[in-house]
């Protein structure tokens, strides 16, 4: 097992810049997603640690040696691909020991290690069967046996789950990260589903366009977005945001939005007037009547413990995460109360995060590269 | 996907599967009834074979066959008689014609040319083209399209077009009349086809399979080997026996380019001549005998033709 350290990567087609200078370091035996919408760079990113694509530019070091420029073969690396890429034409036994078999590995010992391997992942009813006639979590698992056969540095997995059924995804959420428990392996995982994202993932990285926008613990990108992007990427349904005017001064406790004053997370530096953004996560508003803050109800969604309650304000809709058992009609009018210590507060020309009390912990990416 | 769209699988009524029932039954009669007629035409004698009314009926005879492999001299039946009993039923066959065998006829070294000519440019197409279809898959070949375009335009035009200019340049480098010649010659024919034909195939095989491979410590040719080729054997094989075929059948370029020692059957097998007239029963012997490997070819490779012949057709 070992470190993958990203510096400068980049990759052009062309004209179009697919990945634009990531840096990022996943660390031995940790869990690392790339998340973002289709195109954003992060299969790219994958398939240059992979070598599958040289980069254009940049570095890329697997347990400190420098493996920019070498073949994939080379690299000592697992790779899981979105379709499996199972071979047809072989049985389980010989697609999990298809890998042993190109370094040479006696036959016994081959067939040792399929086994062991084919145990560990539950399947070692299914050796003999042909891969075409197995179900999509097996094919899944068969894939991750050929991975973890040959106990690589590192796995790579290009949205493993991307083609399962939303139950059977579930299921595989869960079994992914329980093998990683136990086997430790610094895994890079690519995938555009927040869900899986936030429920396996040690960091995260955040892209867009070719640009890490955040890179973090999960509950860092939820809680402290550094983009609006990030906001709006994370979060179902996604951060509120409510445009306001006017600059902000180091140590302003206080801003308003829409006539209502609005207790915020104390400023930590100085922002020349401009156009900006409150960000409130839906279940960070509580209805109150006294708030100066007022919308009518637009409309519900009922989600058992919770539902979901779109708010029309004179900034636009606001959605609301509330318990389910408080009545709401269509034009009620309600108070929006704030929680003043988890807003968030963003520039909108940039999108970037304005630093703010809630910011005291680690986090980067492109807030603070500025 | 709509009922009535074009692609909806939906089950055929009683009537549309008797009208293609009747229409295949059709086409096959008219297929097969030249190739019956050859093939009792073989078994006929000379005078049978061209009788009128044809006859449907008739004494089957091996003469066909026995002038085919042999080359014969009339003799006076004294000579005949003088001789002891006849070795074989060919002997017998011929002496009633007061003819004996003189020696074997140039039919089987012409038909070890075809043999040698048709599959040896068949697995030079095939592999030339399987290679560069792969290249041409999944590599960024600068020009890739004009290439290809360039490949394709040696179809364009019918062979015989080129033919004086290949037999002038076969002449002046001494390859007139080898199977040297002709499996070049067939090869650069159809290696475009099996270039187009492949890569076909090839690009409907995801690369994700070779990429794997290449991850897990195979080198691409080793990935191409143990992935790709496994995976495109029905392709292969539907490229292989289209080559075949066409080396096979052709003439043009056969009479032009072989006379002797590298003539293949195409233009051997006209040539058969009895007395008085062209030995028919003997040419049909010949055609008969030459529709045999491709025949037993096809059969056997049957279930790759079709899968390679309708594959694309089904999205997996």
């Amino acid at each position: 097992m070992a470190e993958i350290r990203v510096e400068h990567l980049r990759k052009a087609f062309g004209d179009f810049v697919a990945v634009q200078g990531s840096n990022f370091v996943v660390r031995d035996g940790e869990f690392f997603v790339m998340l973002g919408p289709s195109g954003c760079g992060k299969t790219t990113t994958l398939r240059m640690i992979a070598g599958l694509e040289l980069p254009t530019g940049g570095k890329i070091l697997l347990g400190g040696e420098d493996v920019t420029m070498r073949r994939a073969r080379e690299r000592d690396i697992a790779f899981v691909f979105q379709l499996f890429a199972l071979y047809p034409h072989m049985n389980v036994r010989k697609n999990i020991g298809f890998p042993l078999l190109a370094q040479g590995t006696p036959g016994i010992e081959i067939r040792r290690r399929v086994e062991e391997t084919a145990k560990l992942l539950r399947i070692d009813h299914l050796l003999n069967k042909s891969v075409s006639g197995l179900a999509g979590g097996d094919r899944q698992r068969v894939a991750l046996g050929r991975a973890i056969v040959r106990r690589p540095k590192c796995f790579l997995m290009d949205e493993p789950l991307g083609t399962l059924d939303t139950e059977f995804r579930d299921l595989m959420v869960h079994e992914l990260r329980e093998l990683h428990n136990r086997i430790h392996a610094t895994t890079v995982y690519v995938t555009h589903d927040q869900m899986e994202a936030m429920s396996m993932a040690d960091k995260i990285a955040v892209m867009n366009h070719g640009v890490i926008e955040q890179f973090g613990t999960p509950r860092e990108i939820y809680d402290r977005p550094a983009t609006m992007f990030v906001a709006d990427f994370i979060g179902s349904p996604p951060m509120n945001f409510l445009g306001f005017g006017g600059g902000l001064s180091k140590g302003a406790r206080e801003i308003v939005v829409q006539g209502a004053k609005v207790a915020v997370p104390e400023v930590r530096e100085d922002i020349a007037p401009a156009d900006m953004a409150l960000g409130i996560r839906p279940e960070h508003i509580r209805f109150d009547d006294g708030s100066k803050l007022r919308g009518a109800i637009y409309g519900t969604e009922y989600l058992g413990t919770t539902q979901i309650v779109a708010v029309e304000t004179s900034g636009g809709i606001i959605k609301a995460r509330v318990p389910a058992e408080i009545r709401l009609n269509p034009g009620d009018q309600v108070g929006l109360a704030l929680s003043s210590t988890r807003l968030s507060l963003f520039e909108k020309g940039s999108g970037r995060a304005v630093r703010t009390a809630i910011h005291d912990g680690a986090s980067q990416g492109r807030a603070h590269r500025g | 996907m709509s009922l009535t769209s074009a692609h909806s699988v939906v089950a055929p009524s009683a009537i549309s599967k008797r009208v293609a029932g009747t229409i295949i039954v059709l086409y096959a009669l008219i297929s097969i009834v030249p190739l019956l007629w050859i093939f009792a035409t073989s078994f006929k004698t000379p005078p049978d074979s061209i009788a009128y009314p044809p006859k449907i009926l008739f004494q089957p005879s091996l003469e066909g066959y026995c002038n085919l492999f042999s080359t014969r001299t009339r003799q006076t039946p004294e000579y005949i008689n003088a001789l002891g009993p006849a070795t074989d039923i060919c002997d017998e066959t011929v002496r009633k014609r007061n003819m004996v065998i003189a020696g074997p006829s140039n039919f089987m070294p012409r038909f070890v040319n075809s043999l040698i000519i048709a599959f040896g440019s068949t697995f030079c197409a095939v592999f030339l083209g399987t290679l560069s279809a792969y290249g041409f898959s999944r590599f960024k070949v600068p020009l890739a399209d004009d290439l290809l375009f360039f490949i394709l335009s040696t179809r364009m035009m019918p062979p015989i077009a080129v033919a004086i200019p290949i037999y002038l340049m076969y002449r002046e480098i001494g390859l007139s009349d080898t199977a040297l010649g002709m499996i070049l010659l067939y090869t650069a024919v159809n290696v475009s086809l099996a270039v187009w034909l492949l890569k076909g195939f090839i690009d409907e095989i995801p690369r994700e399979y070779e990429e794997a491979a290449m991850i897990d410590g195979y080198t691409r040719l080793q990935a191409f080997w143990r992935t790709v080729l496994p995976q495109a054997t029905a392709g292969i094989a539907a490229t292989a026996i289209f080559c075949l075929i066409f080396a096979w059948n052709e003439y043009a370029f056969a009479a032009l380019l072989t006379s002797g020692t590298a003539q293949t059957a195409p233009p051997f097998i006209p040539t058969i001549i009895g007395e008085g007239g062209q030995d028919w029963p003997a040419v049909a012997a010949g055609t008969t005998i030459f529709l045999v490997p491709i025949l037993v070819f096809t059969i056997l490779l049957r279930k790759q033709l079709l899968r390679g012949i309708t594959f694309g057709a089904v999205r997996k």
